[in-house]
C-alpha cells in the first residue's frame, strides 16, 4: 500500500498540487452551490429567501414550504397519492424491464458470434450519436398507431429500449471470462440458465448503473405529449403545476426541487462505487 | 463439423448462413424483446422521419408528398430556423469541447485524491446532472430584479448600477444557457473518465518515470491519455450528442419562445413545429437535418480522436 502511494506521488510538485486543487475547490463550489441553495431554500422562511448575501444555511429552520406544498397538494383535484403511484409505476416497471430486457440482449452480443450481431451492435452505437428528440415526431405517430397514447406504456416501452443501457451492459459483460460460460455449457446448462444463473449475478454493478440512468429519466418524466388524463399524470407534472408561478412561490418551488433531487442523488450515493466500476468498461473503439 | 456423406461436401454460402442462424436461435430469442422495442422506437422512427420530411402531414389528413419543399422552406424562407441553427452551433461549439475538457480535467484531479475525498467530489460534480429540475435554482440566481443573486452580487460590488435582465435580454441569454448547461454537463462521460483513470495500469507510471518522464503533464500526455482512449471516445460521443440537443434548459430558463428567439435552438424549433403547430412534415425535416448534423459531427470527431496519439 505504502509503495503504491509513493509511486503515485511520483512526478508531483507542490506548486502544481496547490494550483490544481484550488481549481478543483473553486469549481466544486460552483457545482455544489445551486444544489446546496436548493436544499437550504427548501427549509427557509420566505423573508430569508431574498436576503443578500444569500445564506448557505437557513437561520430559522422551517418546514413552512413543505406545509404550503402539502396544502396545495390537498387542494388538487386528483388525490396526490395517485400522482405518486403513477410515477412509481412508470419508474419501477421501466427500470426493471430495462435491466432484464437490455441484459438479455447484451449477453449474446457480448459473448457469442452469430449472423447479424455486428450490424445490430453497430446500429446501437450509432443510436448513441443522436439525441432522442430526433425521433420524437415519428415516435408519437407510432405510439398513437399502436394505441398506447394516454397509457403508462407510452413512456415505459421507449425507455426500456434505451440504447445507452444496452451498450454499457454489453461492454460490462464482455469481461466475463469465456471459460466460466464454457464450463457451464459442458455441465449441460442451457443458454437461458447460463444467462439467468451465471451471467446476471456477475453483472450486478451494471444493473445499478442501468437503474440509475433510467431512474432519473423516468422519475422526472412529466408524461409529455403522451399522457393526457389527469389521473394518469406523473408526480413531476403535478409538482410543476404547483410550482408554476412567480417569485412568491420560490419557497414551494425549492421544496419541490428538493424532493425531486434527493431521491436520485441518494440512490447514487448508495451505489456510486458499483456505478463507477461499470463505466471502466464503457470504452469505445 | 458434421460429416454427412449424402450432403454436398461444401455448403453454399446461403446454406452456411442458414445453418448458422438456426444454431444461434437461442441468441435471437434472448435478443428479441429488446430488438423489437429498439427497432420500433429508434430505427423505424429515423427512417419514418426521413420519409415524412418530404410530405405535408398534420396527423388529421393523410400525408401529401411535396418533394423538397420542407427543406427549401427551412433553409431559404425560415429566418427563425437560421437563428436556431446559429444558436445551436454556438452552444455546441462552446459547451461541447468545454464540458468534455471539464469532465476530463476534474476526473483527472479527483483521481489524485484519497478514496473518501474522491467519492465525495465525484458526487459533487456528478449530482447536478441527476438532480431533476434543480437547475431551476438558476432562475433565482439569474432573476432579472435586484433580488436575483447574480444581480445583487454585481450591484453590491459596484460592477453594475441597474439589474441586468439575464433571462430576457438577448445579449445575455446564450451566456446564461451556456453556464447552466455546463453545470449540468458532467454526466456519464465524467463517470467514464473517473473509471478509466482508475483502471490505468499503475506499473506504466513507474516504467515511465524510469524512462525519463519528469512531471505530471508529461505523464498525462504520454501515459494516461493513450491508455484511456476507449473511454475518451465514449465520452466524446456523449458530450457531442448532448451539446447539440440543448433545449430543456433554454425553454425553462429563457422561455419558449424566447425574446427575439435569442435562446431558440434546433430542438426547440422542432418541438415548436412538432408538438405546438402539428406540422409534422416540417418538424421531420428539422429532425432529419439535426440527425445529419449529429451523426456527421460524431463521425468526424471520432476520426480525429482516433488519430491522436497514433
Amino acid at each position: 500500500m505504502k509503495f503504491l502511494t509513493k509511486t503515485r506521488r511520483l512526478n508531483r510538485s507542490l506548486g502544481g498540487d496547490i494550483f490544481l486543487f484550488s481549481i478543483l475547490l473553486i469549481f466544486g463550489f460552483f457545482s455544489a452551490y445551486p444544489l446546496i441553495m436548493t436544499a437550504s431554500n427548501a427549509f427557509k422562511p420566505l423573508d430569508e429567501l431574498f436576503l443578500f448575501p444569500p445564506r448557505l444555511l437557513p437561520r430559522n429552520l422551517t418546514l413552512e414550504n413543505f406545509r404550503d406544498l402539502s396544502e396545495l397538494i390537498g387542494n388538487s383535484w386528483v388525490p396526490f397519492s395517485r400522482y405518486f403511484f403513477n410515477t412509481i409505476l412508470i419508474t419501477s416497471i421501466g427500470t426493471i424491464g430495462h435491466v432484464i430486457i437490455a441484459s438479455m440482449a447484451a449477453f449474446p452480443l457480448a459473448k457469442y458470434k452469430f449472423p447479424g450481431r455486428a450490424i445490430f451492435f453497430t446500429l446501437v452505437v450509432y443510436s448513441l450519436m443522436f439525441a432522442p428528440q430526433v425521433t420524437a415526431t415519428p415516435n408519437y405517430i407510432i405510439i398513437s398507431g399502436i394505441g398506447l397514447i394516454d397509457t403508462p406504456s407510452a413512456i415505459i416501452l421507449p425507455a426500456i429500449a434505451s440504447s445507452l443501457g444496452l451498450y454499457l451492459m454489453k461492454q460490462f459483460m464482455s469481461q466475463i471470462p469465456d471459460e466460466l460460460i464454457e464450463s457451464a455449457k459442458i455441465d449441460g446448462a442451457s443458454e437461458y440458465r447460463i444467462f439467468f444463473q451465471i451471467v446476471m449475478p456477475l453483472v450486478k454493478p451494471a444493473w445499478l448503473t442501468l437503474i440509475i440512468l433510467l431512474f432519473q429519466r423516468l422519475w422526472t418524466t412529466d408524461g409529455g405529449n403522451f399522457i393526457f388524463s389527469e389521473e394518469l399524470k406523473p408526480v413531476s407534472y403535478a409538482l410543476r403545476q404547483i410550482a408554476q408561478g412567480t417569485i412568491e412561490r420560490a419557497g414551494t418551488i425549492a421544496a419541490v426541487a428538493f424532493i425531486m433531487m434527493i431521491v436520485p442523488v441518494t440512490f447514487f450515493i448508495l451505489s456510486q462505487s458499483k456505478v463507477v466500476e461499470t463505466f471502466s468498461h464503457s470504452g469505445m473503439k | 463439423m458434421e460429416s454427412n456423406v449424402n450432403a454436398t461436401p461444401i455448403l453454399s454460402k446461403k446454406e452456411l448462413l442458414w445453418k448458422n442462424i438456426k444454431k444461434s436461435k437461442h441468441y435471437y430469442v434472448l435478443m428479441a424483446p429488446y430488438a423489437i422495442l429498439f427497432l420500433t422506437f429508434t430505427i423505424v422512427p429515423v427512417i419514418m422521419s426521413l420519409g415524412i420530411s418530404f410530405s405535408y402531414f398534420n396527423l388529421l389528413e393523410p400525408p401529401r408528398f411535396i418533394g423538397l419543399d420542407n427543406y427549401i422552406k427551412l433553409f431559404l424562407e425560415d429566418d427563425v430556423f437560421i437563428i436556431a441553427l446559429r444558436n445551436t452551433l454556438i452552444l455546441a461549439v462552446v459547451t461541447g469541447p468545454v464540458s468534455y475538457l471539464m469532465a476530463f480535467v476534474f476526473a483527472w484531479l479527483i483521481n489524485e485524491l484519497g478514496p473518501k475525498l474522491r467519492s465525495f467530489l465525484t458526487l459533487v460534480f456528478y449530482a447536478p446532472s441527476i438532480s431533476g429540475n434543480a437547475f431551476l435554482m438558476w432562475l433565482l440566481i439569474f432573476s432579472g430584479d435586484v433580488h436575483g443573486y447574480a444581480n445583487a452580487f454585481l450591484i453590491r460590488y459596484g460592477f453594475i448600477d441597474n439589474p441586468l435582465q439575464w433571462l430576457k435580454d438577448p445579449d445575455y441569454m446564450l451566456l446564461v444557457i451556456i453556464i447552466v448547461q455546463l453545470w449540468l454537463s458532467l454526466g456519464v462521460s465524467f463517470l467514464a473518465f473517473i473509471a478509466g483513470l482508475q483502471s490505468v495500469d499503475r506499473t506504466l507510471y513507474e516504467a515511465g518515470a524510469v524512462d525519463g518522464i519528469k512531471n505530471r503533464w508529461q505523464e498525462l500526455w504520454f501515459i494516461t491519455l493513450p491508455s484511456m482512449k476507449p473511454q475518451l471516445m465514449f465520452g466524446a460521443v456523449m458530450q457531442i450528442t448532448t451539446s447539440l440537443a440543448i433545449a430543456a434548459v433554454s425553454m425553462q430558463l429563457v422561455g419558449f419562445p424566447s425574446v427575439q428567439y435569442a435562446g431558440h435552438t434546433i430542438v426547440t424549433h422542432l418541438i415548436d413545429f412538432g408538438t405546438v403547430r402539428y406540422d409534422l412534415g416540417y418538424a421531420s425535416a428539422i429532425a432529419t437535418v439535426l440527425f445529419l448534423i449529429m451523426i456527421s459531427t460524431n463521425l468526424i470527431v471520432r476520426q480525429v480522436l482516433r488519430k491522436v496519439g497514433n
